[in-house]
């Protein structure tokens, strides 16, 4: 240890027990840990956005204006683009379908017949304004929420993307 | 032939993995000293087998056997040769193998180090070792073997994702697996403290290295995974609080709060507890993002073919080794004794500080992405949690740990005088107020918080540097005697002193994030578009083939103001036998800057749609990164590694406990 290291002045200060020093750790890192918990409360109060199928916000009357996530199959035939970077298309879980209207460059992997999530915000009557459009890595991949909406329909089977036309019992 | 040699040999592993399990804790318990060596030939043989097997499943890569189903399925013929490679860990049973070499590749290491181990301590070491070697390599054999045949062998594989057709897959994988998988030696080491029931200065030592080696590479693995995120998805983003990059961060968050303790327990005797908690919680959260990586609970934008029912056996994989060592913890943690005192204010209480702060940021992290898990199994609610959440809990939880770092690092050892470190800060602090407020002037109307972080950056840097600079010119006169001050240093100096910096940069590189601009438009060539302060001119459109995919290019005029900086290619790919489109962005780097052009879809008449982005200082994100690994190369490198360890023979103050 060099001189540079040592403290300048060894005032006389108060002698801490262990047992005092570690009730001063424990004091220090409870605060710190309340502190954490209090941010965390705070933010999954306000921050988190819930997911629905179109045929859940209708069940569970999502207000409009609620911003959340909205997942299911891009409707066949649905998509329009225009005018500019506008592109509107239908989200359907084949019994509800919800119009969505985004404005952006969509994911390179964003087709009909495609399982899709967007976040943005429930208008009312059916519509959506999205602000994003999730994109995936995988032509096979659905989206865990895409998938489950699709099974509760009763219209996906594992390993295929799109959903099957038969219903199954 | 080359498949059932690599088939075999790994499945010959697994029975080696076994016997470093078992044999070394029973010579150990029978005072064996031949038993519990075995666990070192064990060691080298079970890489030496994996390695072979890993050998395999590459040459039948390179030679695009299509009679290997693994190779089918992600694998082409008309692939360069590099991407053939790669692709062996482009998937989950290759990257799944490439993890258990690395497993055994770090056994072997530690079985062939020569620094002198306590024969216990490394005879447990490898034991514990060789369980999660076991537990992984059955979990390859028996749910994800990548020599499964498939015959009649078709003619033709299915071809690797595009997504993954780059060199960041060359890269990014094996580095973060290094890392990763790295944490599981301190793991090992902390279980076969447990076992033995001691551990002191020579263990903090003994591991200390270890744990160094895989944050250098974990911390390598993030940046380069954030980077090639960056350039390949095309939006512009590096980090986006997903579920599989925060899988990656608690083990990081983990791992740099474990050296840090462990500096406290070399050089203190204390903090033992705590260290041998972290040491196992580390690995543990490595456990837990391969499993949500290789499940796939959670949704990811970078899920790559996961698979629910292996991921139950990764669950079980994980109960067992979390849940056995946090209870072997339970039994035998009391046994350790107290270590050394030290102040609250002090360099050892400032460590203190820092993992209170670090390990609460990775709490905040661990709630945010398994929460929704949790809320799900009890609520059937989906939710998810994006980065509103954390920039709300983790980004106020480390600000305040970075702000005092500078401060922390300049304490003395054992007894510090917080004014006199105030003091010496004062001139770096200086800076950072300085350089905010030069930020604030230059950017008036701007985001409010930026220039803050831009000057929280400066002051780590300029910190670091102002402490390594007091401890180089303190009471040298004279360039020769600065100079061989500054040799004198201890290479971890060196090394604290350029992570903290590393860190500094990163702040600086993600502060500036925030006066990044976008632009989207609808260009015809000869049309113009300009984001902050770039503006590009479209000159052409024109198509292109490439091996195995064919792609339209557009290519521009890069200007920043009147300044004309050059030419640049954006470009869409479909690749042929996926018939699946990816987007590779033109980037143009302006100094620390850079121009990220990312293309749309044609319109049809002549146009296609284009995104431009400006981003200001972005580099210093990655370069502070480098910069952290760096450093803690540097500290690899320090002497006291070098030369073996103090032997536990000597007389020391602290006595050790017998285990029985």
């Amino acid at each position: 240890m060099t001189a540079a290291e040592q403290p300048r002045t060894m005032a006389p200060k108060r002698r801490l027990t262990r047992k005092q020093r570690r009730l001063v750790l424990i004091a220090a890192a409870g605060a710190v840990l309340c502190l954490a918990a209090g941010l965390v409360l705070f933010a999954l109060r306000d921050t988190i956005v819930f997911f629905y199928g179109p045929t859940e916000i209708a069940e569970k009357g999502v207000a409009p204006g609620t911003r959340m996530r909205l997942g299911g199959l891009v409707e066949t035939g649905s998509v329009t683009r225009g005018p500019g970077q506008r592109v509107t298309f239908s989200i359907t879980d084949s019994r509800t379908a919800i119009k969505v209207s985004y404005e952006g460059l969509l994911p390179d992997l964003f087709r009909e017949g495609q399982g899709v999530v967007t976040e943005g915000v429930f208008q009312g009557a059916g519509q959506f304004r999205a602000d994003s459009v999730l994109a995936k890595h995988d032509e096979t991949y659905m989206p865990r929420e895409v998938a489950d909406t699709l099974k509760k329909q009763g219209h996906w089977q594992p390993g295929s993307s799109a959903p099957t036309p038969q219903a199954k019992p | 032939m080359i498949v059932e040699i690599g088939h075999f040999a790994l499945a010959l592993a697994l029975g080696v993995a076994v016997v470093q399990a078992l044999v070394p804790l029973w010579g150990v318990a029978r005072h064996d000293r031949a038993l519990a060596g075995v666990g070192s030939a064990a060691a080298v043989t079970c890489f030496l087998l994996v390695a072979l097997s890993f050998g395999a499943l590459v040459a039948s890569y390179a030679r695009s056997d299509f009679s290997v189903e693994n190779v089918v399925a992600n694998s082409h013929s008309t692939q360069p040769l590099i991407y053939k490679f790669t692709s062996v860990w482009g998937n989950h049973e290759g990257s799944m193998l490439l993890w258990v070499l690395i497993l055994t590749l770090f056994g072997a290491l530690v079985a062939m180090s020569r620094r002198s181990l306590p024969v216990r301590l490394r005879a447990g070491t490898l034991a514990a070792q060789g369980m999660v070697t076991v537990a992984f390599l059955a979990f390859t054999l028996l749910t994800s073997n990548p020599f499964r045949r498939m015959l009649p062998a078709p003619p033709e594989g299915q071809d690797l994702n595009p997504i993954l057709q780059d060199l960041g897959l060359a890269i990014h994988p094996p580095l973060l697996y290094v890392g990763y998988v790295g944490f599981s030696i301190t793991y090992a080491f902390a279980v076969a403290a447990l076992i033995d029931g001691r551990i002191d200065a020579v263990w903090a030592r003994a591991v200390r290295p270890w744990t160094l080696l895989a944050w250098v590479f974990l911390t390598l693995g993030i940046a380069m995974g954030s980077y090639w995120a960056y350039y390949e998805l095309g939006w512009g983003g590096w980090w986006f609080w997903d579920p599989v990059e925060n899988a990656s961060l608690m083990p990081w968050l983990a791992g740099t709060a474990l050296i840090h303790s462990t500096v406290v327990m070399e050089k203190r005797d204390s903090l033992k507890v705590w260290t041998i908690l972290l040491a196992i919680l580390t690995f543990s959260l490595s456990l837990l993002g391969t499993f949500i990586v290789r499940s796939g609970v959670l949704t990811s934008v970078h899920s790559f073919a996961s698979d629910p029912s292996r991921g139950l056996f990764i669950l079980g994989i994980l109960i067992f080794f979390v849940g056995g060592s946090l209870a072997l913890f339970a039994w035998r943690a009391p046994l350790l004794r107290q270590g050394g005192l030290f102040a609250p204010v002090s360099r050892e209480g400032a460590l203190v500080v820092n993992n209170v702060f670090i390990a609460t940021a990775c709490a905040t992290v661990f709630i945010g992405t398994l929460y929704p898990l949790v809320l799900e199994m009890v609520t059937g609610d989906k939710i998810s949690v994006g980065p509103p959440f954390f920039n709300a809990t983790f980004i106020p939880v480390l600000v305040p740990l970075l702000l005092v770092l500078p401060l922390g690092q300049s304490l003395a050892w054992k007894r510090g005088d917080l004014l006199g470190a105030a003091q010496r800060n004062a001139m770096a602090f200086g800076i950072a107020i300085v350089v905010a407020l030069a930020a604030i002037a230059l950017t008036r109307g701007g985001p409010v918080l930026a220039p803050l972080g831009i000057g929280l950056g400066v002051f780590l840097v300029a910190g670091a540097a102002f402490d390594l600079g007091e401890r180089i010119v303190a009471r040298a006169s004279g360039w020769p005697a600065m100079l061989s001050r500054a040799k004198g240093l201890p290479r971890s100096t060196w090394g604290a002193a350029f992570a903290h910096a590393g860190v500094g940069l990163s702040v600086i590189g993600i502060a500036a994030a925030a006066w990044s601009t976008e632009a989207i438009g609808v260009l015809k060539p000869g049309e113009r578009l300009t984001s902050g302060r770039y503006t590009i001119v479209l000159e052409s459109i024109l198509p292109r083939s490439g091996p195995n995919f064919r792609a339209e290019v557009a290519r521009f005029q890069i200007f920043s103001g009147n300044r004309e900086l050059g030419p640049l290619e954006a470009g869409k790919r479909v690749y042929t036998a996926r018939a699946m489109p990816t987007t590779e962005a033109g980037i143009h780097t302006d100094g620390l800057s850079q121009a990220y052009v990312a293309l749309g879809e044609p319109q049809g008449d002549g146009a296609i749609a284009v995104r431009l982005y400006d981003k200001p200082l972005i580099l210093l994100i990655w370069i502070g990164a480098i910069v952290m690994a760096f450093g803690g190369a540097l500290s690899l490198t320090d002497r006291r590694f070098r030369l073996a360890a103090p032997r536990r023979a000597a007389p020391q103050p602290v006595a050790a406990q017998p285990a029985e």
